[in-house]
């Protein structure tokens, strides 16, 4: 039973250590993001690497959650003959929710590993500290440029997979179920309202920072050799999914109750 | 000139340095010995500010480091060359940007100088040329006289060498010795060396300073170590596997 709270305690000493370490890591990045000189280089290579070479993923992922959605839909509204409602349904739930919480995740284990890999790496090889004599805060070096790309890459990312998406329900709806192009678009179109828009791309600039923070700082944190990198990345990757899907459940709660 | 006073760091309950005062002369070679893990690399860590003591004091030029603001910090450190152990090359970049970095970061020089500055320092570590391999392609060795050209890259006037011949074959050791005595003796820099390498300590010192229990428990040139009577830099030096320093660890253990 001892044995049990103890476990419990330093569960939560320790998660209370992760949030003070996110904390100051934020407040050190927001601080250094002003700081001169500001070279767009190494965020602009940051940008190609979260944005451009994801989109690949990305299209596949939004492509077939778009059509399983539809799919999933039509089996309930056909019962009750209102297949028309599938380009609602589909259009609101990709652009308020699976757009942006999708894109996320797959961000965060794409892009998201690739930094707490790289910067653990960096850690136990001590370039970290090579940074640091050569009179080089590894913040500004590192961090800034991957939050700023995150940040930026992740609403386009979203906005070019809700897109997608409709594109899959649109699949489904024109060539299999037999409502027509223009219908469906028009459909999609009517149901959506720019606050929608304007939830999805929000959450996603909170869940970029997430990402960003998350990987940043378990890569700062790794300890030993290539296990500890190992471990860094598969702590880095599962932290952001969780605190991705918290961080959505009170994004959505706020608007919801807030702002409906 | 480097001083440092009455130097303690502790990680958890392990006690690294314990009341460390040492002091490096400007333009002379320093070797510091000791067992490997006895806190060498941690005590170079602090002459450059990356780690801080927790008590005591360190001078470098006259500045004590612990009352520096970020600035004058930088403007240290870019009189200041870290040679890490394993080269600590950064490895998205090339050789030739890995040398120029110090430059490229932090003062404002057109291309072509640069990319002069930057054969000079790989000529002086006779690897001109390759510029455009990634730090992947090179051996052990090259990457630590790469590491090295970036360090003399930013014309230092102190140079920290972290096991510099630690990993390399008896060749390329004597090659580094000979390196780090050449750039004392071209560039009058003040070196600190940690080494365990008692051959490379004798090639380059004009002083060698024994570290044991996080203190300098004896200083000298190379010859006044070599005929001292401490038993415990007897044992190190002649690397006797029997001695007060096995001893300790035993009865410890």
């Amino acid at each position: 039973m001892l044995k049990l709270f103890s476990d419990i305690g330093s569960s939560v000493i320790s998660f209370l250590y992760f949030l003070g370490g996110l904390t100051k890591l934020s407040a050190q990045t927001f601080f250094w993001i002003f700081i001169p000189p500001y070279k767009s280089q190494r965020t602009m290579e940051q940008a190609k690497r979260a944005g451009a070479e994801s989109l690949p993923i990305v299209t596949l992922v939004a492509l077939f959650i778009g059509i399983i959605l539809a799919l999933q839909t039509a089996y309930q509204l056909q019962r009750m003959g209102s297949e028309m409602y599938i380009a609602n349904l589909v259009a609101l739930s990709i652009v308020r929710e699976l757009g942006p919480v999708i894109t996320a995740l797959v961000v965060a284990g794409r892009v998201g590993a690739a930094i707490a890999a790289e910067i653990g790496s960096m850690q136990v090889t001590e370039q970290i500290d090579a940074l640091e004599t050569l009179a080089t805060n590894p913040i500004k070096y590192l961090v800034v440029p991957r939050f700023l790309a995150l940040s930026l890459m992740l609403p386009l990312l979203t906005l070019y997979a809700d897109i997608i998406g409709i594109v899959g329900g649109y699949l489904i709806c024109v060539l299999k179920l037999g409502i027509s192009a223009s219908m469906y678009f028009n459909l999609t179109f009517s149901a959506l309202l720019y606050k929608d828009l304007f939830t999805g791309l929000f959450k996603t600039v909170v869940f970029g920072m997430i990402i960003a923070f998350v990987c940043c700082y378990e890569g700062f944190n790794v300890e030993g050799g290539a296990e500890g990198v190992g471990k860094a990345t598969t702590h880095a990757v599962v932290a952001s999914f969780i605190l991705i899907i918290m961080a959505d459940c009170l994004i959505t709660a706020v608007f919801y109750f807030i702002f409906p | 000139m480097i001083e440092t006073h009455n130097l303690h760091k502790s990680f958890g309950d392990h006690k690294v340095l314990d009341g460390l005062d040492i002091k490096i002369e400007t333009g002379t070679t320093c070797v510091i010995i000791g067992r490997s893990g006895c806190g060498k690399s941690v005590l170079l860590k602090h002459f450059v500010g990356i780690l801080k003591p927790d008590a005591g004091q360190i001078l470098v030029q006259g500045k004590d480091l612990a009352v520096l603001d970020d600035q004058s910090l930088n403007a240290l450190r870019l009189k200041t060359a870290l040679v890490f152990q394993g080269g600590a090359l950064f490895d998205s970049l090339t050789v030739g940007e890995n040398v120029g970095f110090g430059l490229t970061e932090h003062l404002k020089i057109d291309r072509r100088e640069l990319v002069e500055r930057v054969e000079e320092s790989l000529c002086l570590v006779g690897l001109a040329g390759i510029q455009n391999l990634m730090p992947s392609e090179l051996s052990g060795g090259m990457k630590k006289r790469v590491a090295l050209a970036r360090g003399i890259c930013i014309k230092p006037e102190i140079i920290l060498y972290d096991e510099p011949t630690t990993g390399v074959d008896p060749i390329t050791a004597d090659a580094i010795n000979e390196l780090i005595r050449s750039l004392h003796d071209k560039l009058k820099i003040t070196s600190v060396v940690v080494t365990h390498d008692m051959k490379n300590a004798y090639k380059v010192a004009d002083r060698i300073a024994m570290m044991y229990q996080g203190k300098i428990i004896a200083s000298g040139t190379p010859q006044e170590i070599q005929e001292t009577d401490d038993p415990v830099v007897h044992q190190f030096i002649n690397g006797l596997a029997k001695g007060p320093i096995t001893e300790t660890i035993g009865n410890s253990g």
